[in-house]
């Protein structure tokens, strides 16, 4: 099986998973899971520490940079303000 | 570390995402799944940040200080009113940073290997991811303008948008074929960055401020798309797990607002509703409210109320503008403290994103289990005493259950006709964002209490507490 085929069917796989899990989020859980899917999104931090580590050439490394700068934003900010909302729903009386 | 071992730890990351996502089924175990969430992000990184291509760590840890502290100050200082426009920034870096990997990583594989050894998969995954990744991050700037209101919140539209979209998008196509065909010619690729970013604002400046929670959402599955891109790039398993969970999840979001909207995605995005130019003629409020419209005071609800055994807010965003959760708070727990039974009817598209006003409702310490969906609401108006509207309009609007051909006809709305008397909370008899008069406030069991909504609730407390 080419590489192509086996990352597609991650890909596919992934979808599926994705569907099942999340239909099963409340309408009252919303908001913070699309800041907490925002944050997941934030994954591409991956690829921005290897561009910006590798140092290929100056260009690599500023884009690298920047990608890092803008994922973390997402990684950070996006948890810590889930964190804050659903602190609120688990308060009860 | 072997390549297996870190794909392991990629396994066990992506895994944990899984299972977090899972958590957020309740808001019980929403904490820990969240915590799940950030520690596979943690584990993903440092198994990342071992690895031998890595020779300089400076700008990875600038980059991650600079990044970790404006994202830790953001975090914690933004309102939950600006919930919306967080994550619709975010959502934006999300995307942009799917555009920079994946130029990178173009350019990387220009000077480290024989442009002949770059694979397809490779150059078209950089062609997707960054073609998605800019039309994310300007449409989100835009989406983020318009919550702000930076940007104009009407749809904007000019003769022949859609045409000029559809050109640009061809030429981003046509652009990442010849990219496709000749990675070695990188420029390319900024120049299809640009194109695509021109792309991403005219598709958000013609969509109405009060369809932005469709687009929030829309945007945050493009993120999620985008950053699944980029591991097609990189062939990585974690990205792509993540990212399609992501655009999962993004995806099932927009639908459910589209159908609370009763309205296609189709429609949202390209018939520019709430423009200056409505569709047909504007439906005169006059005959429909006149001489029927009963106005009342706040003494006299508490009377009201005084003799009731079910009562339901329905809030809508106004409500947020006016600050006056917390005055609804202390009002709810005074009709409980008197043996009332108190919930509240969430419509999902009150607030500006999907399931804003049950952040907004409980970060004034109501408790989750009062907060009831639409369904469950509707079922339970006829046995109500008195349902409160408070901010309110089009969510509640019996012509889209009743009438048709009004831009409103078709939308599934919360029945509060149906209890047995209604008290509207609102400044004037003003229109909502559909823009038609709405016939519940000329009801026979509708009463009018015109005031801030913040300012009426403290009356009707103090009232009920004299009563």
């Amino acid at each position: 099986m080419s590489e192509f085929v086996l990352v597609l069917t991650i890909f596919v796989l992934a979808l599926f998973v994705g569907f099942e899990v999340i239909t099963k989020v409340p309408p009252i859980l919303h908001t913070p899971l699309m800041s907490g899917s925002n944050a997941i999104s934030g994954i591409t931090i991956i690829g921005a520490i290897l561009s910006a580590g590798a140092q290929a050439s100056t260009l690599t490394t500023i884009l690298g940079f920047s990608a890092v700068v803008f994922a973390t934003i997402n990684v950070v900010g996006g948890f810590l303000v889930t964190h804050r909302m659903l602190d609120m729903f688990k308060r009860k009386r | 570390m072997s390549a297996d071992l870190v794909n392991i730890a990629y396994l066990i990351a992506a895994s944990l995402f899984i299972m977090g996502m899972k958590g957020l089924s309740h808001p019980r175990t929403a904490v820990r799944g969240n915590l799940m969430g950030a520690l596979a992000m943690f584990i993903a990184i440092v198994v990342t940040l071992i690895n031998q291509k890595i020779i300089g760590y400076e700008a990875i840890i600038a980059g991650i200080i600079l990044g970790g502290a404006i994202g830790a100050i953001w975090a914690l200082k933004v309102p939950m009113t600006g919930i919306p426009q967080f994550v619709g920034l975010c959502n934006g870096f999300g995307g942009g940073a799917s555009v920079l990997v994946a130029g990178a990583a173009l350019v990387e594989a220009t000077i480290l290997t024989s442009i002949s050894a770059i694979s397809i998969q490779f150059s078209i995954a950089t062609v997707a991811s960054g073609l998605i990744g800019s039309v994310t991050f300007w449409g989100s700037l835009i989406a983020f303008g318009k919550l702000q209101g930076i940007v104009s919140e009407k749809a904007v539209r000019f003769p022949g948008d859609h045409v000029l979209k559809a050109l640009l998008l061809l030429a981003c196509i046509v652009i990442g074929v010849m990219i496709v065909n000749d990675p070695g010619a990188t420029h390319y690729y900024w120049i299809m960055i640009a194109i695509a970013s021109l792309l991403g604002i005219l598709l958000v400046v013609p969509i109405g401020g009060a369809d932005m929670p469709v687009v929030v959402a829309l945007l945050n599955s493009y993120s999620g798309t985008a950053a699944a891109a980029t591991g097609f790039v990189l062939s990585n398993n974690v990205l792509i797990i993540a990212g399609s969970l992501v655009g999962a999840s993004g995806f099932i979001l927009t639908s459910i607002m589209c159908k609370a909207m009763n309205r296609s995605l189709a429609n949202v995005m390209f018939a520019g509703v709430g423009g200056d130019a409505p569709g047909g003629e504007p439906m005169a409020g006059n005959e429909i409210y006149e001489g029927k419209v009963k106005t009342t005071t706040a003494e006299e609800v508490a009377m009201l109320l005084d003799s009731a055994r079910r009562v339901v807010f329905v809030p809508g965003y106004g409500m947020a503008v006016a600050q006056a959760q917390h005055a609804v708070r202390d009002l709810t727990n005074l009709l409980e403290s008197d043996g009332i039974e108190v919930e509240f009817a969430i419509h999902p598209v009150a607030g500006r994103m999907p399931g804003h006003m049950n952040v907004l409702l409980a970060e004034a310490d109501i408790s989750y289990d009062k907060l009831k969906e639409m369904d469950e609401s509707n079922a339970s108006f006829e046995q109500t005493d008195i349902t409160i509207v408070i901010g309110a309009n089009d969510v509640v609007n019996p012509l889209a259950r009743d009438a048709a051909g009004t831009p409103l006809s078709g939308m599934p709305i919360l029945d509060v006709d149906k209890s047995k008397t209604v008290v509207v909370i609102k400044r004037g008899l003003s229109p909502g964002f559909a823009g038609i008069p709405n016939p519940l406030f000329a009801a026979d069991n509708c009463l009018m209490l015109f005031a801030d909504g913040k300012q009426a609730i403290q009356d009707l407390t103090t009232a009920v507490k004299e009563a």
